[in-house]
């Protein structure tokens, strides 16, 4: 025997191995449940990063805008009766952001946003020949928007510099126009404003309703087509935590008095839908949990049947009803263990299995996955837990049992 | 310890089944037993006498309903279960009928068992004594070998060296013969004998057997739950 372990750990160690064939199966079916925990909670968090990834590199953590025009309804001083009943919707003309510059400093400050970028978006039409296209136009500050939006990682024809007359477009705008890198593109907006620009890159952005829609130009260039010389319509922001985002938008708004829309607000459905998920992983670890205890109890409470005899001896030569109970309590842990460690093992395993045959059409990965230490950790620590808990009305049994009726059988 | 206190002292023993219930039973009548140290007493008496209920009361398995019981001096009916338990591992050692060893441990792992449950860990000076007390009854040869392998004399053999790991003033001898051939219950009852000359162990030994109870220094005897005069 080690001679550093305790008292009840040499017991409970020689219990296990006496009882191999009781004890591989149990281990087997924790084993089992610990995998199905490990490889689903594995997959659904590199889902759910995945979706967040994509869906933060085509947008802003946070977008501030102008407040939307609100109609207040008519009152009566005296009474505080409404004179008019209907209150009809206003139009939301294209606003910029009153004294951005002194809104877009006064963010840049706060320790949570690491990069701010103004743009001027607005509707325009993009014609050449006969064919037209409605398009969003955002002008942009390229230095500071390809921080927040790696466009230059989505060009796949022409280059990510920027001029006064060059505009960006989407791969299905540049194929319903006709149009390569260097041709020219007559664009008008609501106001009549008009520019002739030189297609400088085509951008696959993953989305053809954004393929199709969006364009990117120099902020002046928008400024000067929207009518908005010299202010801007959006400022763009990033954050270091991308999850506390809300939070942020929700300081900001305080801060600036503007509307602050932060991604988790845009995408609210995504969240809904990661929600919906994380429940149903709760509910099948939670179930997992249960059933692996379940499992520990009633291999426990065999095994303190099977030896009574042997407790009966152990009480008489003197070994206390605290011992016995932690001799069984320390079995059910050590099977949670073994089965977390063997568990962990065959999810990790099954993981990679996962990811190495398990490909997109084009044979690249379906999303990456990350195996996460905390995720074992966790892991080891709940089924010991589980094991501990499981162990415990067995192991109550067992101290509780009189001596003299486990000496006789 | 004194070798003029007794080591054992029963003073009108009760023991009564199912208190207060319809199918109340008194097994035992006003025990009255003072066994001195180094004292050998062999307990006879027909079967469901109350002599097993007399040994796990003298070892602290079962309490009396009614009576004084001291061990080494000391008056127990007093005692919570955790003193109980102290006072039986470090004075009492048993030997039961059936050996009764723990099948996941080696014959010396079994004889080091109280040791180790009595520090909470092992130590070299266990290993020690565990092969000396199982070289004292002949077991050497035995030591390392699965207490399953051992024959019904063996692990006899190795109860009783368990039975004296804690050094114990008193050793409860519940018929451990009773399952052996002959030549190994004399070998049993010898080795039992030896100890109690050699140490000054004081020994209860339950038995059937008139000739192993006629070499005891003294024999009582239960009938219907009371000592026969």
């Amino acid at each position: 025997m080690i001679a550093w372990l305790p008292f009840e750990a040499w017991v409970s160690l020689r219990f296990m191995r006496e009882g191999k064939v009781q004890t591989s199966f149990i281990v087997g079916g924790i084993s089992i449940g610990v995998a199905v925990i490990v490889f689903m909670s594995a997959l659904l968090s590199g889902l759910q990063s995945n979706f967040v990834r994509r869906a933060l590199t085509g947008q802003a953590h946070i977008q501030v805008l102008p407040l939307k025009e609100v109609v207040r309804p008519l009152r009566d001083h005296e009474s505080a009766w409404r004179e008019s009943a209907t209150v009809q919707a206003p139009l939301q003309r294209l606003k910029s952001i009153d004294q951005w510059q002194s809104a877009a400093a006064q963010i840049a400050y706060m320790p949570e946003v690491s990069v701010v970028s103004p743009a001027a978006t607005g509707s325009a039409l993009v014609t050449r020949g006969d064919a037209s296209r409605a398009i969003t136009l955002t002008g942009i500050t390229p230095e500071l928007y390809y921080q927040i939006v790696p466009l230059p990682e989505k060009i796949v024809r022409g280059q990510a510099h920027m001029e006064v007359d060059t505009i960006f477009i989407g791969t299905d705008l540049a194929t319903d126009l006709g149009v390569t890198v260097g041709d020219k593109l007559r664009v008008s907006a609501a106001n009549d404003s008009v520019n002739t620009l030189k297609v400088a890159a085509i951008f696959d952005l993953g989305n053809k309703g954004a393929n199709s829609r969006s364009t990117f130009v120099a902020l002046r260039t928008a400024q000067s087509l929207l009518g908005l010389t010299g202010r801007v319509s959006v400022l763009d922001i990033t954050v270091h935590d991308v999850y506390a985002a809300e939070v942020v938008a929700q300081r900001i708004s305080a801060l600036t008095h503007l509307e602050a829309d932060s991604w988790i607000k845009t995408n609210e459905q995504f969240f809904t839908a990661v929600h919906a998920q994380t429940t149903a992983n709760t509910a099948i670890r939670f179930f997992v949990a249960l059933s692996v205890g379940f499992g520990i109890a009633s291999v426990l409470v065999v095994s303190v049947v099977q030896r009574s005899r042997e407790i009966g001896i152990f009480r008489a030569m003197g070994i206390t009803r605290g011992q016995i109970l932690r001799i069984f309590l320390l079995q059910g842990g050590l099977l949670g263990l073994l089965g977390a460690i063997s568990g962990s093992l065959m999810g990790g395993t099954a993981l990679v299995l996962w990811q190495r045959f398990e490909r997109n059409a084009d044979g690249s990965v379906m999303f990456p996955l990350t195996l996460d230490p905390w995720l074992f950790i966790q892991a080891l620590v709940l089924a010991s837990l589980t094991g501990l808990i499981a162990a415990f009305a067995p192991a109550m049994r067992a101290a509780r049992l009189d001596p003299v009726v486990a000496i006789r059988g | 310890m004194s070798t003029q206190l007794p080591v054992l002292e029963l003073r009108g023993i009760v023991k009564t089944f199912n208190l207060g219930q319809p199918n109340e039973t008194e097994v035992l009548h006003g025990i009255d037993l003072v066994l001195q140290h180094g004292e050998f007493c062999s307990v006879i008496g027909p079967s469901g006498s109350g002599k097993s209920t007399l040994l796990n009361i003298v070892g602290l398995l079962d309490r009396p309903t009614r009576g004084t019981l001291s061990v080494c001096q000391q008056e127990t009916t007093t005692l919570n279960d955790s003193a109980l338990t102290q006072l039986r591992g470090h004075s009492i050692g048993f030997v039961f009928q059936y050996h009764h060893l723990i099948s996941a441990f080696s014959a010396i792992e079994n004889v080091m068992m109280p040791m180790v449950g009595d520090a909470g860990m092992f130590t070299d000076a266990m290993r020690e004594r565990a092969a000396a007390l199982l070289d004292s009854v002949g077991l050497t040869r035995w030591k390392d070998a699965p207490s399953t392998q051992l024959s019904g004399g063996q692990q006899q053999r190795v109860a009783v060296a368990r039975a004296l790991a804690m050094k114990p003033a008193l050793i409860l001898a519940d018929e451990p013969t009773g399952n052996l051939d002959s030549k190994s219950a004399d070998a049993v009852f010898d080795l039992l004998l030896s100890v109690s000359r050699e140490q000054g162990t004081s020994v209860l030994f339950v038995t059937h057997n008139a000739a192993l109870s006629a070499r005891c220094d003294k024999t009582i005897e239960v009938v219907d739950g009371r000592l026969k005069p």
